[in-house]
């Protein structure tokens, strides 16, 4: 028998292993699943977590799924410091499509120097909009941000629907739910001739770097810190908590709509009622995977992607349903979670040899 | 007229239904201090794993069986991370909805075009021929009958019975009862099983009886819906039958002004969210006093605890 024991100090060193655990218990459970449904695990493994990367165009396919993912996380990350409890970034990200949308089919003809600033700024803006509701319903009416957070991201689906199969329904389309195509200077440049990465990885990472900074160096993120670990002594030093929810909720708001903007100035290239393959909820496991950490999240954001990207493959190759990548991303939250038991403790085991009276 | 107040209170109390289930699982689970989030995850593994059965076996009843089961199997997962493993409990319950809304779509995908007919109502004689209220209230589905019982066990249990008093200690405060000789974890383990296991029927109740088919994503926020419906009945059963028949009104008021050809210039996406926006609404409503959350809630409610 083992039992948990309490650790004399929590484990510094089991807070970056425990990812580590969590990852190779993921793989095995993987091999496990495939062996269920009678396919080859080692096959499995293959399409799944190598066949992605295989060339230049791989990569950069990775690159470009771990873009929003990397943004809206980073942003979500400082909030989640403060236990502000933004789960809303899917409704975010797509507020955030939605300005970015709108400077794009109001300005036909603009340049690109204009337009893909005032596109990102508009994205940044509506995804604030967003998280500005549960901020504000928190701060003033003590209403749960998980909730109504929540709520809103069922509305801006809603919304964008209303809006792709109405006002802003592209004429010429056939009647698909989807806007105008946007025009090319309404499209961000791409970074690698010949691949679909684009300006939104650079953007990505500057925003990794602006968290990092933010979160480790600046004193309004230690004051979230602090008001993370203990809400009292974040009282007791006159941090405001309304503040704390107020600059959680934007960041994450802003991050995750700008994640939209590229998405609908990138791969998406227009507006549509699929737009997003749950990005919002995805990066909520980035940020944990990536212990809230900007370096973290950038690699927890690559193995997220390549989840997508298994699973895309896995459907292709193993004729298994696409979704089996959100059931592995739900895997690999559980696992961490349950490895990070060992950060404060440690297992012992329990010799009953001596209970013999 | 009569005919469509009828069927409007009928539709009601069917939408309502497995918002009562769900809630009332969710209710238990959080009185015993025990915060569980993945209400959503875990009705839609529900969904499934009911078609699935149902339509397999032929049997709704087996249907039922499974939704619960398979509830009841998620709910351990998390309270195994949470209880044994000590993991924070809002970042489970979101773990737990995640992995359970991917799970069920991938379970799900072969089932996706298939029907089922549907299960006809039970009808209680005598009860069902009161004009109006009798073929709404007593014509329904077993299910509906069955979320009656559970308000009036769940109200017995928490109110009546010696362990439904130990199981509100134990949300009041774990140390305490720890200390008289309650095993805490053991109880706040049952109080989490159970509440998966009544989400998974609430799951079960929307593939099998409500739609009845199985599509991704069918359960559409009706788990958060139930959880936003506990702090609305600031934790007490009968307000949450109430806060459910309100929520499956509003829900059948939008589907029939959409359904009814009026010519209202209103886009359907904006009625198809009014219950989002009401849980909003609902949520400000209640939380705004703070008093009567702190009064109502249970004291420990998402706090860890270890018997040292």
């Amino acid at each position: 028998m083992f039992r948990l024991e309490t650790r004399p100090e929590a484990s510094e060193a089991m807070r970056y292993w425990s990812p580590a655990i969590a990852v190779a218990l993921t793989l095995a459970g993987g091999m496990v699943i495939f062996a269920a449904l009678g396919k080859n695990p080692v096959e499995g493994f293959r399409v799944f977590f190598v066949s992605p990367m295989r060339d230049l165009n791989g990569i950069a396919e990775l690159l470009l799924k771990a873009t929003p993912l990397m943004l809206i996380a980073v942003g979500l990350a400082v909030g989640f410091r403060a236990n502000v409890w933004n789960i809303g970034a899917e409704g975010q990200f797509l507020m955030g499509a939605v300005g970015a949308t709108g400077v794009a089919l109001a300005f036909k003809g603009a340049s690109a120097v204009v337009l893909l600033p005032s596109m990102i700024v508009a994205g940044a803006i509506g995804g604030a909009l967003w998280a500005a509701i549960p901020a504000v319903l928190k701060t003033r009416f003590n209403a749960n941000e998980i909730l109504t957070s929540l709520m809103l991201v069922y509305i801006a689906q809603l919304g964008v629907s209303w809006l792709v199969f109405g006002p802003w329904k592209d004429p010429a389309g056939f009647n698909f739910p989807q806007t105008e195509t946007f025009e090319d200077a309404a499209l961000l440049p791409m970074l690698i001739e010949g691949t679909r990465l684009n300006l939104a990885f650079v953007v990505a990472l500057a925003a990794l770097a602006g968290g990092y900074v933010f979160m480790a160096k600046s004193f309004v993120g230690f004051k979230m810190r602090v008001a993370g670990e203990s809400e009292a002594a974040a009282r007791y030093a006159g941090f405001s908590a309304v503040a704390m929810v107020w600059i959680g909720m934007l960041v994450g708001g802003a991050a995750a709509g700008i994640a939209g903007m590229a998405e609908v100035a990138g791969p998406a290239g227009q507006l549509t009622d699929k737009l997003s393959s749950g990005y919002g909820f995805a990066a909520i496991i980035v940020a944990f995977v990536g212990r809230l950490n900007p370096i973290g999240i950038f690699f927890a954001s690559l193995l997220m992607a390549l989840l997508y990207i298994g699973g895309e493959q896995a459907q292709q190759y193993l004729s298994l349903p696409s979704s089996i990548s959100k059931v592995f991303q739900g895997m690999l939250l559980f696992f961490l979670l349950g490895s990070d038991v060992l950060i404060q403790y440690r297992l012992r085991r329990v010799v009953r040899a001596h209970k013999v009276a | 007229m009569e005919q469509i107040i009828t069927s409007m209170l009928f539709a009601t109390i069917v939408a309502g239904t497995p918002l009562i289930i769900t809630a009332l699982g969710e209710l238990v689970t959080e009185k015993s201090g025990v915060l569980n989030l993945g209400a959503e995850g875990i009705m839609a593994v529900g969904a499934v794993a009911g078609f699935a059965v149902a339509h397999d076996s032929g049997s709704t009843t087996a249907g039922v069986f499974a939704g619960m089961a398979a509830g009841a199997a998620m709910s351990l997962i998390f309270a195994v991370v949470t209880l044994t493993l000590m993991a924070n409990q809002v970042a489970s319950g979101l773990a737990l909805s995640i992995f359970g809304v991917g799970l069920s779509a991938f379970i799900g995908k072969p089932y996706e075009s298939e029907t089922m007919l549907a299960v006809p109502p039970i009808r209680i004689p005598l009860l069902a021929d009161i004009p109006i209220v009798g073929p709404a209230l007593f014509e329904q589905q077993s299910l509906v009958y069955l979320s009656w019982a559970l308000l009036a066990g769940v109200s017995w249990f928490l109110y009546r019975s010696r362990w439904g008093l130990v199981l509100r200690a134990v949300g009041e405060s774990p140390t305490s009862a720890h200390s008289i000789g309650y095993p805490v974890i053991r109880i706040r383990y049952l109080a989490t099983i159970f509440g998966g296991a009544m989400a998974g029927i609430g799951g079960a109740f929307l593939s099998v009886f409500y739609t009845p088919l199985w599509v991704e994503g069918m359960v559409a926020g009706r788990g958060w819906i139930a959880l936003a419906l506990v702090v609305f009945a600031t934790w007490r059963p009968l307000r949450v039958l109430v806060g459910a028949y309100l929520f499956g009104g509003v829900m059948i008021t939008q589907l029939f002004l959409q359904g009814s050809g009026a010519q209202i210039d209103i886009p359907s996406q904006f009625l198809t969210s009014l219950p989002y926006w009401a849980t909003i609404v609902v949520l400000v409503v209640i939380s705004r006093n703070l008093q009567t959350i702190r009064l109502n809630s249970p004291v420990s409610l998402g706090q860890p605890y270890r018997p040292e």
